[in-house]
């Protein structure tokens, strides 16, 4: 099967217009008879669920949580971009375009990533209408952040809160529709498979997750908006409840899976303390605004950091190493987020870690509180400020900016950040990975749809900060309401789904033979042992840097452990209650299967691009020395695997990447 | 340090329920309350008991689906935290630590520790949200400058997680501090004002007939709030209420 990506034709800056003016339309009263199911309602999910039951379709919308308001997206911290150019720096959609393409180190699709910023302001402009209360400066009009990865400031963000905001912006947009009757609100749900009808997607098996009923849904189309699967490492910035069994169930059913390797690692995250970590929390990337990245500059200091001899206040700034700004003169603390945590990796693997464990890095604000109580003493009239005086006045900033975010690292770490430096590590955040879909968003199924971070359309081999949120509502708000409709006017005339039908059987029983097993296999071992295995196979094989030896070993580590989790894997309790350790059993099975797929992907691209670090691929020598080295001669192109039972056996599909307007260049941010 | 723990269990909505005690061993002061309770759920599961049911999810205090009454407080003894963010460190060896659901009439046992919060879901749908449809067309963002302090108020207000702690903790089950944090945000942007007369009325209509209780202003949901929300909210969808009225 050939890829078609279904680009349309013409030049960038009018593919997404010219295409809108010629799709196919549904009139309003046919909208009435079509339904549409949307899975997952997070900000992509949710904002899809809200606009298609605007437009006059009925959605039924499907969460695990016990509200839509709980998806994922609410932890994001730091901002949303959109090429507003409020600041008058230099913005336009040109740019915000270019610095997406090359911060995903040329491996995403221009029409996508153009459309994408053509629609950003917009969103902001939507967001606004909706009540988001985004930060604003003295003069009542929006403030803007900058982060890593760009020379500008396009970020807007609601204190540290900002996906909670924009989330609460689309629920309520949703809630509206709820009270409408147009969305029928399925919540503390469970999408277990996808149900095809004469190859089209047609419907969902769900359980109840209170009572474990297992329902049929029916549907003119469904749209997967289930986010990523960063949970195959077990610990991650994820939810607990974040999974990947809707994308990898459709997967199974036809769905081409892209670029699982590609995974962001994100370089500010609370370093882990100990065996009983059950995830990590992130500490904003917006951080690097102000704070400096640094680990002491002598082994001797480091041992005496460790051993409690010394704290890092006590380090004078010549023996200081600040390596980013080292390394990187013209980014410094900004560089994009996956040179940041290959370099803390550097720095920690060279013996540095400042924490018992070795792997923490400090980021400190001293600085920047500094130059703000300095500012603050000009503004105030205060002449001959003490310093005590100006590290007040310049905390009260820096807590203005980021308080819940040192609140949060307060209470998990038992340190006052305004007094001592923050340690971090990278973790696993975001994958830039998922379900091939084409310039509709449409998968290799027809009529089955994928949004949000579930797709893997964006972002290339790295996510720029700030990007996720802004994409997630890109597609929600305004790509998939469009798309979808040129493809549902097929459907006008035909009619309610059954869904007591053979097609409908079969995966039913699909699902409740799986759940059968898991409740009668008498094994000696909980879900969590072999998920926290998996996680560090993946972490140690994996992770920040691959290699061949390392990511086979990891494809026959990861086979074995499925092997016994099928044989040992134990779930107390019934089907028919609320089973939290039955849900998990199904998520860690099919991460079981990805992880694999994963390992395969990665070991198929032998060139480092974004997240994804070869080892035998960097450059040699030159002011690059050491850095990570793209292969565009061979590499230039999206995996995309087709499901063919065992994940070693997947196949791959290229889709080529052409740049025509933008010119292909070796990341540097030196 | 070891621990004994007193739990509710309630194997479903319409079971009775009672307090069963467990030991913990070896728990760390740097685990969080939520990874504690992992150790029990992995002690159980091996000695082949079922699990206790709990609700959480982000594990970094945002989620709000996280829930629990501890030693009589609602998200535990500490301050400005949900249940996830609690660590081990505020408790000390031999502790005996008391697990209930969040109490009240209006959020019914689910399973154990997880209850049913539906009721915030209706008040919601009867009115949190500006009628505004998606088109692309709406105004420029700045086209409306709203000033710093109306901005950061109604921020503050926003910032509830939806958990249920300010009910849990009232005497009366009261809602109040939840709804009035929404119709706060609204009243408090110029965007809301359209449609304030009948957010306020409607809303306040739905947490009635949800049957939460009246407010006492004992402030005590203000206290356990994880957000910090504050009882001046109540106070400003009280006069939006009576606002309303006289419209």
């Amino acid at each position: 099967m050939a890829l078609d990506s279904k680009v349309p034709k013409g030049s960038i800056k009018d593919k997404w217009t010219d295409y809108k003016n010629h799709i196919d339309l549904v009139n309003p009263a046919n909208k009435r008879h079509i339904d549409v199911i949307v899975v997952g309602t997070g900000l992509a999910g949710g904002s899809a669920a809200a606009t298609l039951a605007e437009l006059g379709y009925n959605v039924k919308a499907f969460a695990y949580q016990d509200s839509p308001r709980r998806a994922h997206s609410i932890a994001a911290q730091g901002g949303i971009n959109a090429a507003k150019n409020y600041q008058g720096d230099g913005d336009s959609t040109y740019r915000l375009f270019y610095d997406t393409v090359k911060g995903g180190d040329y491996r995403s699709r221009e029409a996508n990533v153009y459309r994408l910023a053509e629609v950003s302001a917009n969103i902001i402009d939507q967001c606004v209408a909706q009540g988001v209360p985004f930060a604003r400066d003295y003069g009542g009009l929006l403030d803007n952040r900058s982060f890593g990865g760009v020379l500008v400031s396009r970020t807007f963000y609601a204190k540290g809160q900002t996906g909670q905001q924009l989330l609460l912006g689309a629920y309520s947009a949703m809630n509206r529709q709820i009270a409408r009757g147009k969305i029928e609100m399925f919540n503390r749900h469970e999408m277990l498979d996808v149900v095809k009808v004469d190859g089209k997607a047609r419907g969902i098996i769900a359980r109840d997750l209170i009572t474990g009923k297992i329902e049929r849904h029916s549907a003119h189309a469904v749209v997967i908006a289930t986010g990523g699967y960063g949970n195959v490492y077990f610990l991650s910035t994820n939810a607990m409840g974040s999974n990947a069994t809707a994308a990898w169930k459709i997967h199974k059913k036809g769905a081409f899976f892209a670029n699982p390797c590609y995974t962001q690692i994100h370089p500010t995250c609370i370093p882990r303390s100990g065996d009983y970590q059950s995830k990590l929390t992130l500490m904003s990337e917006s951080l690097r605004n102000d704070g400096r990245i640094w680990v002491p500059k002598h082994m001797d200091d480091v041992m005496a950091i460790r051993e409690g001899r010394k704290k890092p206040t006590d380090l004078t700034e010549e023996e200081r190493d600040y390596y980013l700004e080292r390394r990187y003169p013209a980014f410094g603390n900004l560089v994009p987020r996956d040179v940041a945590s290959r370099a803390a990796k550097e720095r920690c693997d060279a013996g540095y870690g400042v924490n018992a464990t070795g792997e923490a890095v400090y980021l400190d604000f001293k600085s920047a509180i500094n130059r703000y109580g300095k500012e603050q003493a000009k503004i105030h009239n205060i002449t001959n400020a003490s310093e005590e005086k100006i590290y007040e006045l310049g905390q009260a900033i820096v807590e203005a900016k980021y308080g819940n975010l040192f609140q949060m690292y307060e209470k998990i770490v038992d340190e006052n950040p305004y007094k001592t430096p923050m340690m971090i590590y990278p973790a696993t955040h975001y994958t830039m990975g998922g379900i091939w879909v084409d310039y509709n968003l449409m998968t290799t199924v027809p009529g089955l749809y994928c949004i949000g971070e579930a797709n893997f359309s964006d972002h290339g081999a790295n996510r720029l900060g700030a990007s996720a949120l802004m994409q997630g509502l890109a597609d929600g708000y305004f790509v998939l309401p469009y798309t979808i409709g040129d493809y549902l006017s097929d459907d006008i005339r035909t009619g309610e789904i059954p869904t007591n039908t053979p097609e409908f059987d079969a995966v039913e029983k699909e699902v409740t033979d799986r759940i059968d097993f898991f409740m009668n296999n008498k094994g000696s071992k909980s879900v969590d042992h072999f998920h926290k295995r998996l996680g560090n196979v993946m972490w140690d094989k994996v992770g920040m840097a691959r290699n061949e030896k390392g990511l086979k070993e990891a494809m026959a580590e990861i086979k074995a452990i499925r092997e016994e989790f099928w044989k040992e894997v134990k779930v107390p309790g019934t089907a028919n209650e609320m089973n939290l350790e039955l849900e998990k059993a199904g998520r860690v099975a099919d991460f079981l299967e990805l992880g694999e797929l994963f390992a395969k992907d990665a070991l198929e691209r032998n060139e480092s691009c974004g997240g994804h670090f070869r080892e035998e691929s960097v450059e040699l020598d030159g002011e690059q020395k050491g850095e990570a080295k793209r292969n565009d001669t061979d590499f230039a192109f999206v995996s995309a695997w087709e499901y063919k039972g065992e994940p070693a056996d997947a196949v791959l599909h290229k889709e080529e990447l052409e740049f025509k307007d933008i010119e292909l260049k070796q990341r540097s941010y030196k | 340090m070891n621990l004994t723990l007193k739990i509710w269990r309630q194997k479903d909505a319409s079971s009775k329920g009672q307090m069963v005690d467990y030991k913990v061993t070896d728990i760390s002061e740097h685990m969080s309350f939520l990874e504690m309770m992992d150790v029990l759920n992995e002690q159980l599961v091996n000695s082949g008991d079922e699990p206790v049911a709990f609700d959480h999810d982000c594990r970094e205090g945002i989620c709000g689906m996280c829930s629990m009454y501890i030693n009589g407080e609602a998200h535990g003894p500490d301050r400005g935290v949900t249940t996830c963010q609690l660590h081990m460190r505020m408790f000390k060896d031999g502790d005996t630590i008391t697990i209930e659901p969040f109490r009240a009439a209006a959020f019914p046992v689910i399973k154990d520790l997880v209850v049913d919060r539906m009721a915030f879901e209706r008040i919601q749908q009867a009115g949190g949200y500006i009628s505004v449809n998606t088109s692309g067309n709406t105004q420029d963002a700045n086209a409306l400058p709203i000033s710093k302090h109306a901005a950061d108020e109604a921020m503050d207000a926003a910032t509830c997680i939806g958990c249920g702690a300010c009910v849990a903790s009232c005497k009366n089950s009261s809602a109040m501090l939840f709804v009035g944090a929404k119709v706060s945000q609204y009243a408090l942007l110029p965007q809301g004002q359209v449609e304030a007369v009948d957010r306020v009325q409607n809303m306040v209509a739905q947490m009635d007939l949800e049957g939460f209780g009246n407010c006492t202003n004992t402030g005590a949901c203000e206290i356990e709030c994880p957000k910090g929300i504050s009882l001046e909210n109540i106070a400003r969808m009280n006069r939006e209420l009576m606002k309303a009225s006289l419209k």
